[in-house]
Formats: structure tokens, C-alpha cells, sequence
């Protein structure tokens, strides 16, 4: 293939290609050579399998939630029931899906690759952390069998602690042992960003991809031990009335809030960071520059990390809190759209004048900008402190981080998938079936959460399985939009599935892509690398791939 | 910005076909690690990245304590007079002697002397049990006390303290009802906060057993030492959560009986 071509080949040019004869998928045989590997690609794959899994899990109790919204009156489920159903959907598609979405798959996949090593640097304990996340899911999947939890996924007290008979101590088992798989990734991903780095790749030629997955990683290490002490007091509390958080034996329910909140906010970055990796590669690839402003970019996902930290009580404003701390955490929320801001602005000024080309990851980043645009602007809403007492409770935070985290981690995690599966499996997948995907979940998606931001903006409540008839044309709204989001979710599943026997060969970069995981096979050799790569370039180097010559980083295997 | 053609690095078949037979010789050598030194350093940072998790574990735990120190002091400092002080210095002194014997075992791991280090193990595990043998003497005087929080906890005694037969005052400040309540508060922390600690001294000791078999079996006498070194980190990080633990229960804002 002409390697100073710029345009964007779909289908690999050699026609006549097969996938590479040995490749980490066929190294070895048998389900045993899966489920006891250490190899950080079969891993991933692992992942991908397990969060599709309980995305459609949780998809489902969504689906549940909004056929109970459809009609004003409660005649789907009782509230009860209903109460289990959002529950349900929060946990799983929190811990389940959005937290370990993109670093458990795209990170444990690309992280080595991109920084030209041979594997995470603690194989086995990569693996420990599937397994961990397993039998988290299996508590958790085990509260909803036996009967369900209704705390919501906050488990707030002493809702949790004194009022419920519900699973809580199940399910709260299940986030904790599910929090130390995060914790170990994390883990992993630090050490091996800072130790394993092949020859020249220096900290500032690392893909934002990289960048960002470490700073989600240092708050997955800083703030998952706080929310599994403080799951552990809710268990105690719960089992033998300790009274940490009961105000008749002295405690404070609002300590548990001050401990939650502060991994779970900084939580939501975890979601969101390793998404904006995602959009990085993403937009630099099919625009064919090198991302402005890469420093800055890079800087704003440890900005954004730090302060994570430091806006947790912004979740609390109408709980309880000082009127003196009320106003520092509400200026310091804002502070936050600084570096999200910075992040906007390059992607923007990196599109400008580019080469632009509209593949499905594109139209998924696209995606992305928009929907986490508004997301992100709607929190400035909620950080202001007058705003946020009267929109909070209601469905327009529901919209809000719906759009912050759905319309950006999952836009970025399919922009993503899209991006990496020529990688991950060799094959490329149809591409109109894919731009219809792209698209229907887009509009499906503003169909369903436009119409909260008005219910909520209106005085809708979340969390109730009833309301006043004129909000019914907005929820019917909203349930539709649903069903059309279902189905652009349930498209990627059937033609990814296909593409697996029929697809296209894709070739090693079917992109035109700098990363070093397009300088190798596809899919890759189970060692990634036969000769460790020394790395002399910036990322995202289109000139450098264009006099890179038949001289080739590393050789099919 | 350099735009010259990646290069492979030159000697790198050589350097993998050396890994090879190091890999051969030293079977602790990954082959996914350039060098012996990138595995050991890799190890030790993701030991002491572990370590700050568990800080973070404990620190929720610390934070609780200062918050309900500060808003129930009295109950605070009448509860931990409650504790022993003798008991609690002599399992400090035990568990510091733990630790030096634990960072001698490093020391005779590092110089490649088998016997010393079995034998320094096998003190440190020694020291470990005696510490939670004490912690179980002070865990029963306070379940015959009814100081275990729940709902056999009693808080007569706060109110109405006994008297010292000796001198005849009232061995403690008695506390009005509603103050003698938060001393639940405060013997919940101090279990939950010496509970965890010794949770984790479990944790070790499991872990001591399992170290000592492997270097009886002489599997760390010959330069591959990252276990132990990193043991002794984790031992040592238990070591000082009860140096704050200590003073932090039972020995500040301590005063004579009432």
C-alpha cells in the first residue's frame, strides 16, 4: 500500500490478505487457554465479553424503566418493583459497565501496544481483576435474584441501613469486590505506563489514549478504597448496628455522604477519561493532524483528576451542608469545566483544516462532542448553587449525567470499539450498517434525554413510578427515543458478531493511523512485538508515517 | 520534531536470545519485562502504589474519627480511658520488634543467608501472633464490659461512674445521657479501626507462613528477593497504621480519674 497516501481506505487494498496465520487469538487453543491467560489482549477480550454482558443487562432494567413511564398512572409494576428496576440499572451500568468500560477493554488491549511492551506489568494480577469483576457481578446479579435492592445505586443512609429489607449487604458486597478489580487495573496501568515505556517513547510522545487512561487510573487507585470502607461500614451498620451513620447512637448520615461522594465523584471522571483518550485518537486520526495543543490535552486529564477530588460536596448541597462550604465546592465544580473545556477547544482546533473523513468512529466522536458538550454545560447548571436546589432530585440531573456519561462514555467507548476492532480481530465490519448505527443511536439518544431536561426543568422527580398527566408527552417522548437507542445498540451487536466470520480483512492500518498498534500485525502476536520498538516520533506524526518506508516497526509473525 | 524512520534497536535479537537463557537460568524473569531490574522495580512501585490504596482504605477511617473526635470530645476521652494503656504499649513495643525482625529478614534475603532468613520469619510471625493474641485479651475485657457497639452496648456507667474505693471519688467525669450515648461512637471506630488493623495483620501472618516455606525451600537465597523486600513493605505500612492507631485511641487527652 502506498504509504504517502492520505486517503482512508475502508477495505484493506490487498483483497487477497488473510488474517496472519499466528496471532494472539489462535496461540493457543481450548476455553482453559482463555480463562487462564495472561495475555492482556485475551483479557481484553474477556472484558469486552463480560461489560456487553451486563451493559444489555442493565439496558434492559432501562428499558423497564421508561414502559413504566410511558403512562402517568403506576400500572406497569409497583413501586417497589420500580425502585428495584432504576436500582438494578444504576449498579450494574455504574459498576458494571461505565466504570471498567473503556480502561478494562480498549485499556488493557492498546495500553502495552501503544507504549511498545510486551503485556501489563502484572499479568496475573490483570487476570485476578477479571475474575474479581466476575464475582462482584455474580453478588450483585445474586441481590437482584433473591430479591432485589431499591437504595438506588447510592445506597444511601439510613435509607439503606434502617429502612429496607431489600439485599443491600449483597449488593454492596458485590460493588466492593468489584472495586478492587478497578483498583488493580489501575494499579496495573500506573506501573506499566511508568516502567514499561519501550526506548524514546517518553512521557510526551505517549498517546492521549495513554494519558488519559493514567489519570483515570490514579483516581481508581485513590478513590475505590474509600468507597469500600465505606460499603463496609454500611454492612456493619446494617448487620449489628454499629451506628456510625444513625444519629440515635451518635453517628451522622451524612458522613456516609461525604465518603461516597468523595470516590463518587471523582468517579464520574474514571467514566469519562479514558472515553476522551478515545476521542483523541479518534479525531487526530480522521483528520489527519496531530492533536493541538497535545500538552495541554494531556495536562487537563491530570487537571481533571485532581480536581475530581475536591468537588465531592457538590452532590450535597441541599443535605446539610455549611453555607461557606456550599459556596467553595460550587466554585470549585466550576472549576472543573476548565480543563473539560480545554479538552473541547483542541479537539475543536485540531478538526480545523484538517483532512476530514467521515468513518463510523468519527460520527460516534462527533457524537461525543455534541452530547458532552451539552452534558458538560447543563452541570455548570447544577454546580451554580441557586440553580442546583431547584434542579436537583429531578430528571434534569438525570439528563445531565445521562448526556455526560451515556452520550460521552458510551459514544466514546463504541468510537472506540469501531476504531480498535480492525485490531482486535482483523476484520473490518460493513460499513453502511455502521454509519446507520452511529446514527440511530445519536438521534435515539436526544430523543430520550431532550425531553428530561424540560420534565426536570418542569419539576418531574427521579426515582418515581408515577407523575402528573401533562408530563406525559414528554416521557412518550422520551420512551420512544429509547426504543430507537435500543435498536442502535442492538445493531453494533449484530454486524461486530458478523463481521467476526465475514468481514473484510482489514489489514495492519486500515486507518492510516501513527499508532505503534497499527505498526503491527492484525490481530497481534500473542508477544506484540518480536523486536522491542524504539520509538523516534511524536505521536500522532502523520508526516513520519508518510516516509516510513517498507522498513516496518516490527514484521508479521 | 524528528521525522526520521523508527529504527529497531541494533543487538536486540542478541539481547532477546540473552533474555532467553536468563530466562532459563532465572525462572522468576518474565518475558514480558526487558530486564531483571525493570520486573524488580515494576514490583516495588506496584507495591508501594498497593500501599497508597490502603492509606486511602484507612483514611476514610481516620476521617471519621477526626470529625466524631471533635464533635463528641468528652465521650471520646472518657471512652479511651477505658483502654489499657499497658496492654496497648506492650503491643506496640511487640509489634515493633515484628517489624525489626521483618527488616532483618530483608537484610538476610539481600545477603543470601537461607537459615537467618527462615529464622527471622519465623520471630516476625512469632511477634505477629503474640500482638494478636493481646488484641484478643482487650477484645474479651471489653465484651464482659459490654463495650462492644450494638445493641448489648451499656452506657450505665458513663453516667454514673464507680467509685474509686481507695481515694472515694468518682473514677470518671460522668457524662450527661445523651453525651454517654456518643461513646458508642467512639468504641465503634476503635474497633473498626483496630479490627481492620488486625485483619490485616491476618492477612500478613497468612502470607508469613507461605514466605517462610518458600525460602525454606531456598527460593529467594539466590538473588531474587522482590517478595520478601515487598512483604516487608506491607508489614512494615502495618506496623505504622498502629503507630497512629496508639496514641490516636488510647493514650492523647488522657487524665486522671475525675
Amino acid at each position: 500500500m502506498s504509504a504517502t497516501s492520505y486517503t482512508i481506505v475502508n477495505l484493506p487494498d490487498q483483497r487477497t490478505a488473510t488474517i496472519p496465520k499466528r496471532n494472539y487469538l489462535n496461540n493457543e487453543d481450548g476455553l482453559l487457554s482463555w480463562l487462564f491467560t495472561g495475555d492482556h489482549k485475551r483479557i481484553a477480550i474477556l472484558y469486552l465479553i463480560s461489560i456487553t454482558f451486563f451493559f444489555f443487562i442493565g439496558g434492559a432494567f432501562a428499558g423497564l424503566i421508561r414502559l413504566e413511564l410511558l403512562t402517568p398512572q403506576p400500572d406497569l409494576v409497583a413501586s417497589d418493583t420500580y425502585n428495584k428496576f432504576f436500582s438494578m440499572h444504576g449498579i450494574v451500568m455504574i459498576f458494571l459497565f461505565l466504570v471498567p468500560s473503556v480502561p478494562a477493554t480498549l485499556g488493557n488491549f492498546l495500553i502495552p501496544i501503544m507504549i511498545g511492551a510486551k503485556d501489563l506489568a502484572f499479568p496475573k494480577v490483570n487476570l485476578l481483576s477479571w475474575y474479581l469483576y466476575w464475582i462482584g457481578g455474580l453478588f450483585t446479579m445474586a441481590a437482584l435474584v433473591l430479591g432485589g435492592v431499591d437504595t438506588g445505586w447510592t445506597f444511601t443512609t439510613p435509607l439503606s441501613t434502617h429502612y429496607l429489607n431489600t439485599h443491600v449487604v449483597t449488593a454492596a458486597t458485590g460493588v466492593f469486590i468489584i472495586g478492587f478489580s478497578s483498583i488493580f487495573t489501575g494499579l496495573n496501568f500506573i506501573v506499566t505506563l511508568h516502567r514499561m515505556r519501550a526506548p524514546g517513547m517518553t512521557w510526551f510522545r505517549l498517546p492521549l489514549f495513554c494519558w488519559s487512561n493514567y489519570a483515570a487510573s490514579i483516581l481508581m487507585v485513590l478513590g475505590t478504597p474509600v468507597l469500600a470502607i465505606t460499603l463496609v461500614l454500611v454492612a456493619l451498620e446494617r448487620l449489628v448496628g454499629i451506628g456510625v451513620f444513625d444519629p440515635t447512637k451518635g453517628g451522622d448520615p451524612l458522613l456516609f455522604q461525604h465518603l461516597f461522594w468523595f470516590y463518587s465523584h471523582p468517579a464520574v471522571y474514571i467514566m469519562i477519561l479514558p472515553g476522551m483518550g478515545v476521542i483523541s485518537e479518534v479525531i487526530s486520526t480522521f483528520s489527519r493532524k496531530r492533536v493541538f495543543g497535545y500538552t495541554a490535552v494531556a495536562f487537563s486529564s491530570v487537571a481533571i483528576a485532581l480536581f475530581g477530588f475536591f468537588v465531592w460536596a457538590h452532590h450535597m448541597f441541599i443535605m446539610g451542608v455549611s453555607n461557606y462550604s456550599a459556596l467553595v465546592f460550587s466554585l470549585l465544580t466550576m472549576l472543573v469545566a476548565v480543563p473539560s473545556a480545554i479538552k473541547i477547544f483542541n479537539w475543536a482546533f485540531t478538526l480545523q483544516k484538517g483532512s476530514i473523513t467521515f468513518e463510523t468512529p468519527m460520527l460516534y466522536a462527533f457524537g461525543f462532542l455534541g452530547l458532552f458538550t451539552i452534558g458538560g454545560m447543563t452541570g455548570v447548571f447544577l454546580g451554580a448553587l441557586g440553580m442546583d436546589i431547584h434542579l436537583t432530585e429531578t430528571y434534569f440531573i438525570v439528563a445531565h449525567f445521562h448526556f455526560v456519561m451515556v452520550g460521552g462514555m458510551l459514544m466514546a467507548f463504541l468510537a472506540g470499539i469501531h476504531f480498535w476492532w480492525p485490531k482486535m480481530t482483523g476484520r473490518m465490519y460493513p460499513e453502511s450498517l455502521s454509519k446507520l448505527a452511529a446514527v440511530t443511536t445519536f438521534i435515539g439518544f436526544n430523543l430520550t434525554f431532550l425531553p428530561q431536561f424540560i420534565l426536570g426543568y418542569l419539576g418531574m422527580p427521579r426515582r418515581y413510578h408515577a407523575y402528573p398527566p401533562e408530563f406525559q408527552v414528554l416521557n412518550v417522548l422520551s420512551t420512544a427515543g429509547a426504543t430507537v437507542l435500543g435498536v442502535g445498540y442492538m445493531l453494533p451487536l449484530l454486524y461486530l458478531g458478523w463481521s467476526l466470520k465475514y468481514g473484510a480483512i482489514a489489514g495492519n492500518n486500515p486507518w492510516q493511523a501513527t499508532g505503534l498498534e497499527w505498526q503491527i500485525q492484525s490481530p497481534p502476536l500473542t508477544e506484540n512485538f518480536i523486536e522491542t520498538p524504539v520509538v523516534d516520533h511524536e505521536a500522532y506524526d502523520y508526516e513520519w508515517l508518510e516516509h516510513k518506508t517498507a522498513q516496518e516497526v516490527t514484521t508479521v509473525g | 520534531m524528528d521525522n526520521a524512520i523508527v529504527a529497531t534497536r541494533p543487538h536486540t535479537h542478541e539481547t532477546a536470545v540473552a533474555a532467553e537463557h536468563e530466562h532459563v537460568a532465572l525462572p522468576q524473569h518474565r518475558h514480558h519485562f526487558e530486564t531483571k531490574e525493570q520486573q524488580r522495580e515494576a514490583a516495588t512501585f506496584g507495591m508501594w502504589l498497593f500501599l497508597l490504596t490502603e492509606i486511602m482504605f484507612f483514611g476514610g477511617l481516620f476521617f471519621a474519627y477526626l470529625l466524631y473526635r471533635n464533635w463528641y470530645h468528652d465521650a471520646f476521652v472518657v471512652s479511651s480511658n477505658q483502654l489499657s494503656i499497658p496492654l496497648g504499649a506492650a503491643n506496640t513495643a511487640i509489634l515493633i520488634s515484628s517489624g525489626f525482625f521483618m527488616a532483618l529478614a530483608v537484610w538476610a534475603a539481600e545477603v543470601q543467608k537461607k537459615s537467618l532468613l527462615v529464622i527471622f520469619l519465623v520471630l516476625t510471625t512469632v511477634f505477629g501472633v503474640a500482638f494478636l493474641g493481646i488484641k484478643a485479651v482487650e477484645y474479651h475485657e471489653k465484651w464482659e464490659k459490654h463495650h462492644i457497639p450494638g445493641n448489648h452496648f451499656d452506657v450505665s456507667e458513663f453516667i454514673n461512674p464507680p467509685v474509686n474505693p481507695k481515694t472515694g471519688k468518682l473514677t470518671e467525669k460522668p457524662l450527661a445521657p445523651d453525651m454517654a450515648q456518643k461513646t458508642q461512637v467512639f468504641f465503634f471506630l476503635y474497633f473498626a479501626m483496630t479490627g481492620m488493623h488486625a485483619f490485616h495483620m491476618i492477612l500478613g501472618i497468612g502470607l508469613l507462613f507461605w514466605l517462610t516455606w518458600r525460602a525454606n525451600r531456598g527460593e529467594f537465597s539466590a538473588g531474587y528477593v522482590a517478595p520478601i523486600e515487598n512483604f516487608g513493605l506491607y508489614w512494615h505500612f502495618v506496623d505504622i497504621v498502629w503507630l497512629f492507631l496508639f496514641p490516636l485511641l488510647y493514650l492523647i487527652n488522657r487524665h486522671p480519674g475525675y
